[in-house]
């Protein structure tokens, strides 16, 4: 049943978003792997999911942000089922770290999705990277960080808009890159940046 | 399944299978590199023809109801592909997701009710009116009637002229309605196959390198007169006398050729090479149907003022 509800959503987010998968520098296949991408609207974890074909999807969880995905029962139960999402807080306690559910599902031998600029940009520019993504890089030096770039959500779903416009959304997908040995974290987030913005067509 | 429609059917399976045949010899012979792509994206279009057969050919054998709904798909998709090339600002927003949830699939519907007369001005006349006049709730007069040309382009074309197709069943004509949509079908699309198969073949004159850089003038000739002399052939499937058939024809051959042709300027013009990627080999939706754009509403108009009861 669960399954069948998992494929009714991603067919209702391709119909919606076209969500059109395009491999530039890696092969869709199941090596684990942490795939960040830039951040344009609330579909896009819904977006690269579809995105991803169902052998590689069903290894994958995007970690998505508990004070959006977590609002009401049915916005999480669409997280938590219908796409394997792992929920994090933004603001996390002091001292906790916020990606630990996310270090978790690695620690499974899972891939994860994730957003590295944390919040939603208000233009079409993407906003600076935060640490997370070099911290958990840190920490699985064996995982390929794959970079995607989402193109046109932000005229799918405009920041403060109910309105969806379904044009296509395409996600392409970057060569893997890694954290070097002793490079600097500051210089690390901007090389990642970079890497999702050399993919814009 | 009446003769002349047997006759159809049993032609289109044989071009396919001789055309499949074909790609995979020309496949083992092809040795330069430039040979090999050409013939790696003819059998990508005959494959996706075989596609594109069973599926509109399934819908037709359903009945009206799916034909309809098929069509509606295929409008949907088409703009889609409009809209993911074609720029819009943040004040578009309303307009466009009333185009895409509310005007296709009223006009749609208004086309599945047989309601023909308000099908016909709805997005003229109404769309036309309505989403410029919401879209000033906005704000936002940049560009305010460049966007609104574009908001109703995009219907007008994708919309509006392809439901032609599928409106055809509505006529009562001396024939089955469902022969009059085969007819539009096949003479428009093997006029665009035979434009490209004489073009290939003996392509010199560039049309319009500006415009569409692989239309010749031989293949425009060729392909023309070959569609209008199946459509002659094919005159069993519709209330034609051959001189007819060969008159509305030339106007669906005409028609096709200009519809493609105003949407590769308005390609180019976008700065893209295909519309969207769906079917394999030949870009998008639109870049399928864009000579029944224009093709459509002609036909449909000619057999509904001269032979429909």
């Amino acid at each position: 049943m669960t399954a069948l509800i998992r494929r009714t959503l991603i067919v209702l987010v391709r119909f919606l978003v076209g969500a059109r998968a395009d491999w530039r520098g890696c092969a869709p296949v199941t090596t684990q792997r942490i795939y960040f991408a830039n951040h344009g609207s609330h579909l896009d974890t819904v977006a690269v999911m579809a995105a991803l074909p169902w052998a590689v999807r069903r290894l994958t969880h995007p970690v998505a942000a508990r004070d959006y995905w977590g609002r009401n029962a049915v916005l999480r139960w669409i997280a938590e089922v219908g796409l394997r999402a792992v929920l994090i807080d933004r603001k996390p306690v002091r001292g906790e770290d916020p990606l630990g559910p996310a270090a978790a599902v690695l620690e499974r031998g899972r891939s994860i999705l994730i957003f590295p600029e944390g919040t939603r940009g208000s233009g079409e520019e993407m906003g600076p990277f935060r640490g997370g993504l070099q911290r958990i890089a840190a920490r699985f030096p064996a995982v390929e960080l794959i970079p995607v770039h989402l193109d046109n959500l932000q005229r799918i779903l405009p920041k403060g808009s109910l309105l969806i416009v379904p044009i296509t959304c395409t996600a392409r997908f970057g060569a893997p890159i890694r954290l070097e040995p002793g490079e600097d974290k500051g210089a690390f987030l901007r090389r990642a940046r970079q890497s999702v913005l050399d993919l814009v067509a | 399944m009446s003769g002349p429609l047997l006759h159809v059917v049993a032609t289109i399976l044989t071009i396919l299978v001789v055309a499949s045949l074909a790609g995979f010899v020309l496949e083992r012979r092809a040795k330069d590199e430039k040979a090999i792509a050409t013939v790696r994206n003819l059998n990508a279009r005959t494959r996706s023809w075989w596609v594109m057969v069973a599926v509109l050919g399934g819908a037709i054998w359903a009945g009206a109801t799916t034909t309809i709904l098929l069509f509606a798909l295929l409008s949907f998709t088409a703009l889609r592909e409009f809209w993911t090339l074609t720029s819009a600002r943040r004040g578009d927003q309303l307009a466009l997701f009333l185009s895409f949830f509310v005007v296709l699939p009223i006009h749609y519907a208004l086309l599945l009710d047989e309601w023909y007369g308000l099908m016909s001005i709805f997005i003229p006349v109404y769309a036309f009116l309505i989403l410029p006049a919401l879209s000033t709730l906005s704000g936002d007069a940049k560009e305010f009637l460049a966007r609104s040309a574009k908001v109703q382009w995009g219907l007008m074309l994708c919309v509006y002229a392809v439901s032609h197709a599928p409106a055809l069943l509505l006529l009562e004509t001396s024939v089955d309605s469902r022969l009059l949509l085969v007819y539009l079908v096949v003479v428009v699309q093997l006029s665009d196959v035979f434009q490209y198969v004489w073009g290939k073949l003996i392509g010199k004159r560039r049309f319009s390198p500006n415009i569409s850089p692989s239309k010749t003038l031989e293949g425009l000739i060729g392909g023309g007169l070959t569609a209008i002399l199946i459509g002659v052939l094919l005159h069993g499937l519709t209330p034609f006398t051959p001189l007819q058939a060969a008159g509305v024809s030339a106007v669906i051959v005409t028609a096709g050729f200009f519809g493609g042709f105003v949407l590769s300027a308005i390609k180019r013009d976008l700065g893209a090479k295909d519309w969207g990627y769906v079917i394999e080999g030949h870009g998008g939706v639109l870049d399928r149907i864009d000579s029944l754009t224009f093709a459509a509403p002609l036909f449909f108009h000619i057999v509904r003022y001269f032979w429909a009861a």
